[in-house]
């Protein structure tokens, strides 16, 4: 039987430093989908996505704030200096959420929705694990996730089946993010401790309950998966692509300016 | 002034659109709102889809500019603003296209105009935004303009157009206090962010001068939209409002308003100003602003991107409908 938690407090010093890695893994992933998110206000194929990734993107970053607030109260520095001030190598986001640049819909829509699978799934585990502050922040921010899962479960098979054009950029996608996604489940020295704990699930658990749900809606959107495809890891532990350099290069851009200044 | 309706254009013999102009006016008159399936001077309904259809367009362009800065805004909370202040605008755009149908207007060939550059958009938006706190003057400052515009455009006779107007401007008061909030904190903060602050504003302060349209002696699409009851205030008029409302605060800011002629008139309560380059208005609103180009380019350039896309949707449309995957988390 696992006792319950019912303060950040109840932590010992062990499962306290495993829940600091979950939570930067948990706000950094958000943080970022997030903002890429914002790339396509002002941009998207019709006005009402213009609106639709505005609105998630604006949970997706309200999501990651309170993941680092809870941070921040178990010591960690401020959301903002965390987010606008920390450096490249000590991010913990997976490769997925940072990728592709460049403007694509087809790859944004495909990386949302394997990330909103993802999240949708640690939320759950989450809610039911005995870190019971933890546990009550992700009941609750599971409620907005459902609607970011409606957004993808309709547009991936419009997209999958509309046209021979667009199930070719949809079918790319998936190659192209696939083994990025399965990066999100990269095990780290957390998982046995937040298990025995009972706070969240281990990853490979994870996994297995993700590539079961998400293989269900591409099939159904008449898209494949490949079977053999191997995880890209490497984000959790610091080690990322391009893309994140160039991101976090953006955002930091005039909080760097000058770190003490309020904008 | 009194304007009379072409009997070929309305396609009705010379008597009955004079019968029929005098009921409509009547109605205005009283307060009355025209609404879409109402006979209308068809006049009317050209001059309103062209106001509409500007004002749509720069809803639109006008997300680029702020739009650009989300990706570089300095804290979470600054972020989630600007990122829900532009949806708002992109929102606004689509009710505005919204109202522009009833008129019988098509929102693909609106937006075709709007990218082939046949169509108008509001002077300010040919500006670019270079520096982070272009976007405080302009949630400020252009914000607040619009408001001074779209009030007294939500009084107007056509009731669509009206009804959007109300839901816009409800919106844009949010705007304009994250914009004040803004910029009180970025002018109480260090030397080089109150030199950031003052850059913006003197680039920024001669299209804002302009952007409520000419002087009232050369504007010449002023008089049919106010006879008819859509616009209630002259551009003289507004502009007096906004500097009315504006130029004290900015004062009390420390900012200094680049204008060496601005000067309140005791006796009137108006403030006197140096006119504005109208030259370089009529210039700008036809595309030859500094970044004109660029802003057409860049909707064009998001339209042909998303052309795959709005092609899938209509085919999956024109299948039978597909089914909602089945959800399991
Ligand atoms: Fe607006
Ligand atoms: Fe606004």
């Amino acid at each position: 039987m696992i006792a319950t938690m019912e303060t950040l407090n109840d932590l010992d010093a062990p499962t306290k430093s495993a829940v600091i890695d979950l939570l930067y893994r948990l706000a950094d992933d958000a943080i970022i989908i997030g903002h890429r998110g914002s790339e396509w206000t002002g941009f998207a194929p019709i006005l009402e996505e213009d609106i639709a990734f505005s609105s998630m993107a604006q949970d997706d970053m309200g999501h990651a704030l309170t993941f680092y607030q809870m941070l921040h109260e178990l010591g960690e520095p401020d959301p903002d200096t965390n987010v606008f001030g920390r450096k490249l190598e000590q991010w913990k986001c997976a490769s997925l959420v940072s990728l592709c640049s460049k403007r694509d819909w087809a790859k944004s829509l495909v990386r949302k929705y394997f990330y909103d699978v993802a999240e949708s799934l640690r939320l759950e585990s989450l809610a039911q694990g005995s870190l019971v502050p933890l546990a009550q922040l992700a009941r609750k921010l599971s409620s907005e996730k459902k609607y970011h899962l409606m957004h993808g479960h309709m547009w991936m098979p419009r997209l999958g089946q509309g046209t021979d054009e667009s199930h070719q950029l949809m079918q790319d996608a998936v190659d192209t993010l696939y083994p990025h996604a399965l990066g999100m489940f990269e095990s780290t020295g957390a998982d046995d401790l937040l298990d025995q704990a009972g706070i969240f699930l281990r990853e490979d658990e994870l996994r297995k309950r993700w590539v079961a749900a998400v293989d269900k809606v591409l099939g159904e959107s008449s898209l494949k998966i490949n079977a053999k495809a191997s995880p890209v890891y490497g984000g959790r532990s610091g080690k990322h692509p391009d893309d994140l350099a160039t991101l976090l290069d953006g955002m930091q851009l005039v909080y760097k300016l000058d770190p003490s200044a309020k904008w | 002034m009194v304007i009379a309706i072409d009997p070929e254009l309305n396609q009705l013999s010379k008597e009955e659109c004079e019968r029929r102009l005098e009921t409509f006016e009547g109605r205005i008159a009283r307060g009355d709102k025209v609404e879409p399936t109402d006979w209308m001077p068809q006049e009317y309904r050209n001059q309103l889809i062209r106001l509409i259809h500007v004002h749509a367009n720069s809803e639109i362009c006008g997300a680029l500019p702020e739009g650009k800065w989300i990706p570089h805004a300095p804290s979470f909370k600054r972020k989630m603003a600007l990122l829900a202040k532009v949806q708002d605008e992109v929102g606004h755009a689509q009710l505005l296209y919204r109202a522009a149908e009833t008129l019988g207007a098509s929102r693909e060939q609106m937006i075709e105009d709007l990218i082939s550059g046949k169509s108008k958009f509001s002077n300010v938006f040919h500006y670019p935004a270079d520096i982070w706190t272009d976007v405080a003057i302009i949630a400020w400052l252009i914000d607040g303009a619009a408001i001074v515009n779209q009030m007294m455009m939500s009084d107007g006779s056509y009731g669509p157009y009206s009804r959007a107007l109300k839901r816009i401007c409800y919106e844009e008061a949010f705007h304009l206090k994250h914009g004040y909030e803004m910029v009180v904190t970025i002018a109480q903060g260090t030397k080089m962010q109150r030199e950031m602050l003052q850059d913006s504003l003197d680039r920024w302060w001669p299209p804002i001068m302009m952007f409520h349209g000419p002087a009232d002696k050369v504007s010449k699409h002023t008089s049919m939209l106010v006879q008819w009851g859509v616009k209630l205030k002259t551009n003289d008029e507004q502009r007096q409002q906004f500097l009315r409302q504006f130029v004290p605060k900015m004062l009390d800011l420390g900012l200094k308003i680049p204008d060496p002629n601005l000067r309140l008139d005791k006796e009137t309560g108006d403030w006197l100003y140096t006119e504005p380059d109208w030259d370089e208005f009529k210039r700008v609103i036809n595309g030859g602003g500094p970044v004109s180009g660029d802003r057409v380019a860049t909707r064009k350039l998001a339209h042909e991107e998303g052309r795959w896309v709005r092609e899938a949707l209509s085919a999956a449309a024109a299948n039978q409908p597909i089914p909602m995957p089945t959800m399991t988390v």
